[in-house]
């Protein structure tokens, strides 16, 4: 096989071209790196596409009161105070730069009047940060990255005669596994999904940008690539991950048709004004206030509607509380017998906003609405319900640099890397956070490779590599891997899901390790030709461990905090806040080890108000935080 | 309300290949992309169709469905009769790969060709003012998903292979209009690279490309043609003409 076997050397591969990958791409190619940029899609279809509410920047354009300190503590707040602190302040402080640099490549964002760049409010955000183009901010943030990476391959091409010089796209190419030698990374390996044939990258340095697992569960608004491939990766390089309980139920997805059930409604729409209603009309967020939120959330109706026109002198209406918040107020309403026909609540902002600024603030949701359900927003509400949207657990990594704790040479940015959200995202965090941590994992990437330099891969690694990707050819087995990974969305919707018990999740983990042995005897029909069963036996591998992962670091917290819900444990525990759960991968099964969260530098826990933290802290950490020398 | 859809899809790759009878199930609200999954996961397991985000929003799941081209996530089952046979090919004027999967790699080429956007020297990251009035034209153009339809519609290059070389087609026409109308673009010839390098003066504005646009972009009428008026208005203006003639004889253009 290594004879015909398609082989490249590169500086750094990047898996994933998403808006990390892409953002890696561009910090390793200015340092003079050769870049190999790997992704599963077409170049330019990654899921970052999809977002659509903006990305949070504190530039202070609408608001001047707005600066990195306030942004810091909105993401500590919405995360419950689990957040990597160190991540979360480095996202604070770079965001505005990172959003800049991309008008300065060419983005073009909705302007304010004095013509800067716009920027809306959003739930959990103090201040109206987000930048937006309309509701397609995704698709301009991907665009904008897609066309810098061109932008720098003509350069290349002027320059050195060849525009695939030091950066090359493959596309539709899966890496099933991150090669190492020495106890350090050498390459990755993997096959082209167009004729399933085998190509290998040798470089010594491996960035993954991998993006969600929310194809894990069964109502999501991911797409199929969301199948936690760098989770997994990194798991079986020998890697970690943290705190994978916390899965981000987005409080609006449709519900109606079938068939899109789980597609996003974005946060926008409660941004500009969509208020929430259940099958009795009543706008059911006044119940559902948090006593941490109580001084910030308006109470009544009055006061929450004139926020909208006077934010100084007004609390934000309760729509717009963190996600986790809504989408479990949402899921009660349900459970209580008051949701809708096809088991939503309504979203309304036909009601607030005239048509033609509904259509030219929302674009997208008018058309899918329209397109898709039949619904005309303009002039009747939505129904939506929770959906599975972003998984706040994934690789650990060292935050300045992204490097994978325990994988030298290996580094991991944007939704597959954990600690930066805590057990909470907040929206327009996410296009923010890949940006921020898409640039920094390339400069790691960058002084790993000087300070390392090559790692040949060797022909044993290459053969190991090669049998496992023949593995389901040669299996005679009876499994269908569609059937499968049907029931392990429904395992993990099920129990896992937005509301969980010990007894629940102890059923999903032995039914995780159940599928887990009929998945070797999943047997693939067809040739390797583009064969969608081959990849998704793949893809299957790897949500089998993000559930397994998923359901036992759940199991363990015996607390509710942000993305994860215990009925069994409702409160909020301040000496779980204290702790992360990290898992490992042993080949058979997930193993989950307590970690000691980094305490909070006394700079930092300076920024809040010491009867805040009293929400969130033992009375231990508050006075030695408050006496501390750091 | 489930109903039994009739289906004619293409199985097969560049060097053979044929239409093949399917029946499936098709239920309320479901779409023409929800159907194949459904032949993949019941029937063809090694049926080939991309598709990324079933939204309409990425441009990946775009074939020919009764030979119009379109995006199988946004074509709904119910707009199809009950007793007609729904026929689903690739995208024609690429190669096929496998089945409903083509290689579209000739607009990634294309793609390279057109000159990148190059902004002022001295912008500094946050200095940038530009009204929304001036950024919604471009906006306009960037809404574009890349599902390349309109490539694939364009005759052109649909039925004419040997202009392909020469001809860049509709996504990058709205490209260049999108960086001639970026109002801080300092290229200021993309006018006539449309003309003289990507082949604007090959389209005979029949606006077929328009026509498929799932983002309902007017690509003949706000890209096309006023590429093209204004590509007219340089080269046969006589008082621009004598003046371009004049500064090029001067050694200032």
């Amino acid at each position: 096989m290594s004879n015909q076997l398609e082989r490249y050397k590169y500086d750094v591969v990047i898996i994933g071209a998403g808006g990390a990958g892409l953002r890696a791409a561009v910090e390793a190619r200015e340092a003079g790196l050769s870049v190999a940029i790997v992704c599963k899609s077409l170049f330019g279809k990654a899921h970052t596409v999809m977002a659509e509410g903006g990305v949070a920047a504190s530039m202070g354009n609408v608001n001047e009161s707005d600066n990195w300190m306030v942004h810091f503590r909105d993401t500590m707040r919405g995360g419950k105070f689990l957040n990597n602190y160190r991540m979360a302040e480095l996202h604070a402080k770079e965001a505005p730069e990172r959003v800049w640099e991309l008008e300065v490549w060419g983005a073009l964002f909705d302007r304010t009047k004095e013509g800067k760049i716009s920027q809306r409010n959003f739930g959990g955000h103090e201040y109206p940060r987000l930048a937006h183009v309309g509701d397609r901010t995704g698709l301009e943030l991907i665009r904008t990255m897609q066309q810098r990476i061109v932008a720098l391959q003509q350069k290349d091409g002027r320059d050195h005669g060849d525009a695939e010089k030091f950066i090359k796209v493959f596309a539709e190419v899966t890496i099933t596994e991150i090669l190492k030698e020495n106890g350090k990374v050498s390459g990755a390996y993997g096959y082209r999904r167009e004729n399933g044939e085998e190509i290998m990258f040798e470089a010594p340095a491996v960035i993954l940008a991998t993006g969600g697992a929310g194809k894990t569960f069964k109502i999501t608004s991911n797409s199929w690539e969301g199948t936690g491939d760098g989770h997994a990766l990194a798991l079986k390089a020998g890697g970690h991950l943290i705190d994978m309980e916390f899965f981000q139920f987005h409080p609006t997805g449709m519900v109606w048709p079938p068939s899109v059930r789980g597609l996003l409604v974005t946060e926008s729409v409660r941004g500009d004004g969509g208020v929430l209603t259940n099958s009795e009309g009543k706008r059911f967020m006044f119940d559902y206030i948090p006593d941490v939120f109580k001084d910030k959330y308006a109470d009544n109706e009055a006061e929450a509607d004139r926020w909208y026109t006077d934010q100084a002198n007004n609390r934000r209406p309760p729509e717009l509380l963190p996600r986790d918040e809504v989408a479990r107020a949402i899921n009660s309403e349900i459970k209580a017998g008051r949701g809708t026909e096809h088991g939503g609540v309504y979203l309304d902002v036909s009601k607030r906003l005239p048509a033609d600024v509904i259509k030219k603030k929302l674009p997208s949701m008018w058309h899918q609405f329209y397109e898709l359900a039949g619904v005309d927003i303009t002039k009747e509400a939505m129904e939506v319900g929770p959906t599975c949207h972003y998984v706040m657990g994934g690789a650990w990594v060292e935050p300045d640099t992204a490097a994978v704790i325990d994988v030298p040479g290996l580094f991991a940015a944007g939704e597959c890397a954990g600690g930066m959200h805590g057990s909470n995202r907040l929206g327009g965090n996410s296009l923010s956070d890949l940006l921020v941590f898409g640039r920094r994992a390339g400069l790691g990437a960058v002084e790993y490779v000087k300070s390392n330099g090559a790692n040949p891969v060797t022909d044993g690694s290459v053969v190991a590599a090669a049998a496992k990707i023949e593995a389901p050819f040669n299996n005679p087995g009876s499994e269908n891997p569609y059937a499968l990974h049907h029931e392990l969305q429904e395992t993990a919707h099920n129990l896992v899901g937005i509301i969980r018990t010990k007894a629940e999740l102890e059923e999903a983990i032995a039914k995780i390790a159940d599928l887990r042995a009929r998945a070797k005897n999943i047997g693939v029909s067809g040739g390797r030709q583009f064969n969608p069963g081959f990849h998704l036996t793949f893809d299957l591998d790897n949500m089998l461990l993000i559930a397994e992962a998923a359901a036992k670091s759940a199991l363990i917290r015996e607390e509710s905090r942000g993305g994860h819900t215990r009925e069994d444990f409702p409160k909020m525990s301040p000496t779980w806040r204290q702790v992360n759960n990290i898992t490992t991968w042993n080949g058979s099964s997930i193993a989950v080890e307590q970690k000691h969260l980094p305490d909070l530098t006394k700079e930092l826990f300076g920024l809040f108000d010491i009867h805040e933290l009293e929400k969130y802290m033992t009375s231990d950490e508050l006075s030695q935080s408050r006496g501390g020398s750091n | 309300m489930a109903r039994t859809m009739k289906l004619r899809i293409f199985r097969g790759n560049s060097k053979d290949g044929g239409l093949q009878d399917v029946s499936v199930e098709a239920n309320e609200g479901e779409v023409i992309l929800d159907v194949i999954h459904r032949v993949q996961a019941e029937q063809i397991g090694d049926l080939a169709v991309r598709w990324n985000c079933k939204a309409g929003k990425c441009g990946s799941c775009s074939v020919e469905i009764n030979g119009k081209p379109r995006l199988a996530c946004m074509t709904q089952v119910a707009s199809f009769d009950e007793a007609e046979t729904v026929t689903i090919t690739p995208l024609r004027a690429f190669p096929v790969i496998k089945d409903l999967v083509t290689d579209v790699s000739f607009n990634y080429k294309k793609a390279m060709e057109v000159r990148a956007y190059e902004p002022p020297a001295d912008l500094k990251p946050g200095e940038a003012r530009m009204q929304q009035i001036d950024v919604e034209r471009s906006q306009e153009f960037r809404k574009c998903i890349e599902c390349f339809l309109c490539q694939n519609t364009c005759h052109v290059i649909r039925d004419h292979e040997e202009n392909k070389k020469s001809f860049a087609g509709p996504r990058f026409f709205i490209r260049l209009a999108e960086l001639d109308m970026h109002p801080l673009d300092t290229l200021r010839n993309r006018k006539q690279s449309a003309q003289e390098e990507h082949g604007l003066g090959m389209c005979n504005i029949t606006k077929c490309c328009t026509e498929v646009c799932p983002e309902h972009i007017r690509i003949t009428d706000n890209a096309i043609i006023p590429m093209k008026e204004r590509v007219v208005d340089v080269k046969y203006d006589p008082l621009r003409w004598l003046g371009s003639v004049i500064r090029k004889r001067e050694g200032i253009n």
